[in-house]
């Protein structure tokens, strides 16, 4: 028997699978999010379910989050994306008091103790400015496939100074710098800067406390990253699968609700 | 001969001398000279009326732009830039208009130059820019007496209503007509960020919206997100608008739902955009006359 944990993102549905009984990670599943979110939601399922060799049977209890949990009516149970975060980066790396998780559109950070629980958190959802919506729109701006962007800035010489905040007015800034004869990369570079400002500004509200761990798609942008550690002056822990800790989360929480309550 | 690209999405440049006005015998010429992040606008003023405009975008450099804007206001005049008494910069690159004498902030500019479209009865100035919005108000002279800006965000700003444009193929001068041609108000799409409501827009229009539904969600979030800043300020009749979007009626129309009252209707022989260098020159002239 198994149970499962599954985090409906802007961008990405994901689905991880655990072992009922034992936090043991069975299989990972996840789909980009079209038009139908539940076609997204039933793909990763479907890809998790085949990874794992099982069926739908199997799976006994199923906890969603994320900002399209009402794209999983089938779920027993949903917990916030904040509560999910803690509880998966927990598990992944003990040591963790602050998640930091940057998705398509939404940044958000969770503090939590050291059982994993979810203490304190903050977010923002009323801006794309800091999200990964922000970088696909530079990237489409200065022609450079999104894959570059990370390493690009690490080449970079200097950061010239941004002054856009908001995404739509700094297509328009990087237009201008190309025009100065600023390079791509010292571009890439000053947007990066930019944005892990905004995030840190965000996390600080919360209060920073070790280890941190950085989570969600950002976390595979190796520019971001490192801007993130200068401008925190701190190491920051990521997890191997950094997409997946929500959904992971999720079944860590899936596979305590489903437990029998103890006699 | 190289085709210009025609940018629908943009509003259109222009110029136009004032019929029936004429500067020879004037005691006073004076330009406001407003540049703006998206467009660029130079008011010719004689003897503190109104005789010739010219509206055109912004380029890469304001001084650039600034000439550009000003000998087009001035084409077919006979005047040049040499017979101008006093010249007023103002707007985003006020400070790079090199035949200026001063420069003024566009606040200050807008309120004066409403006071001199509408009238002295003038208290909130909304003026709805290319990558900023204003609130302010002012009193019988045109004096700011308080003020609210957004600039750090492209949602209501009229760089929101192009993106919108381009996204949805509608020429800007058709955002306004068409977001009227609907048979329910629809629900605005996300008002704090005009990413978010590009999204939400791609999602309705695969559903299967109308473009005129899609354009009434967005133009009602613009009138959502601008009469929060203007509830911030303070509303106090009369009410005018200014910038390129109070061209447009649907943003306008819902703005006015929302507020319970109407904005007073703008003249004829002027245009919405020049109400901050019309501002410019007349302070250019009362500088000039304070100079002598």
């Amino acid at each position: 028997m198994a149970v499962a944990g599954i985090d409906v993102g802007a961008k990405y549905a994901k689905m991880v699978i655990l072992k009922d009984g034992q936090p043991e990670i069975l299989s990972q599943g996840m789909a980009e999010c079209g038009f139908d979110l539940k076609e997204a939601v039933e793909e990763a399922f479907n890809q998790a379910l085949a990874g794992a060799n099982l069926s739908r049977d199997d799976v006994t209890y199923i906890v969603a989050t994320g900002a399209g949990v009402e794209a999983v009516p089938f779920a027993n149970d949903t917990v916030s994306m904040q509560g999910a975060d803690a509880r998966g980066a927990h598990f992944l790396l003990p040591s963790v008091r602050t998640v930091i998780d940057i998705g398509a559109e939404m940044g958000r950070a969770a503090k939590c103790d050291e059982t994993g629980r979810m203490v304190d958190f903050v977010l923002n959802e009323r801006c794309a400015a800091g999200a990964g919506a922000f970088i696909e729109a530079m990237a489409r701006a200065l022609e450079v496939d999104l894959e570059q962007f990370g390493p690009l800035s690490l080449e970079a010489e200097k950061s010239p100074p941004m002054n856009a905040q908001c995404t739509i007015f700094a297509e328009s800034e990087v237009v201008t710098l190309i025009h100065e004869g600023e390079s791509k990369k010292n571009i890439i570079r000053a947007l990066h800067d930019a944005i892990a400002e905004r995030n840190i500004s965000m996390v600080r509200r919360l209060g920073v406390e070790k280890d941190i761990a950085l989570v969600g798609g950002l976390a595979k942008n190796v520019g971001f990253v490192d801007a993130m550690k200068r401008g925190l002056e701190m190491d920051i822990l990521i997890p191997e699968e950094p997409l997946f800790v929500g959904a992971l989360g999720a079944a860590l929480i899936a596979a305590e609700r489903s437990a029998p309550a103890p006699q | 001969m190289a085709e210009e690209k025609k940018e629908f999405w943009r509003w259109p440049e222009y110029r136009r001398t004032i019929p029936g006005k004429d500067w020879k015998g004037a005691e006073v010429i004076t330009a406001g000279v407003d540049i703006g992040s998206v467009s660029s606008k130079t008011a010719i003023m004689v003897d503190g009326e109104l005789y010739a405009y010219a509206i055109m975008r912004t380029g890469s450099s304001s001084a650039g732009s600034a000439e550009k804007v000003t000998n087009w206001a001035l084409e077919g005049t006979g005047l040049t830039v040499k017979d101008l008494h006093y010249t007023v910069g103002t707007g985003y690159g006020r400070v790079n208009v090199p035949f200026a004498q001063r420069a003024i902030t566009e606040i200050a500019c807008h309120a004066r130059g409403a006071n001199f479209i509408w009238g002295p009865t003038v208290r909130t100035v909304l003026d709805m820019g290319g990558q900023d919005c204003k609130a302010i108000q002012c009193d019988s002279r045109g004096k700011v007496s308080n003020f609210l800006m957004n600039d750090k965000c492209a949602a209501g700003t009229g760089r929101g209503m192009e993106v919108f444009a381009d996204l949805l193929n509608v020429p800007i001068e058709e955002v306004g007509p068409r977001s009227m041609e609907i048979d329910e108000e629809p629900e605005p799409v996300s008002s704090t960020c005009v990413v978010f409501a590009k999204t939400e827009a791609v999602g309705l229009l695969r559903a299967g919206w109308p473009t005129e539904q899609v354009l009434a969600a967005y133009t009602a979030a613009m009138a959502e997100r601008i009469v929060d800043l203007l509830n911030r300020v303070g509303v106090e009749k009369d009410f005018v608008i200014t910038g390129g979007i109070s061209k447009n009626i649907g943003v306008v129309k819902r703005l006015e739902d929302r507020l319970g009252f109407k904005a007073l209707p703008m003249k004829p022989e002027m245009d919405p955009m020049i109400a901050g260098s019309i501002g410019a020159a007349l302070f250019a002239k009362a500088l000039y006359e304070k100079g002598k």
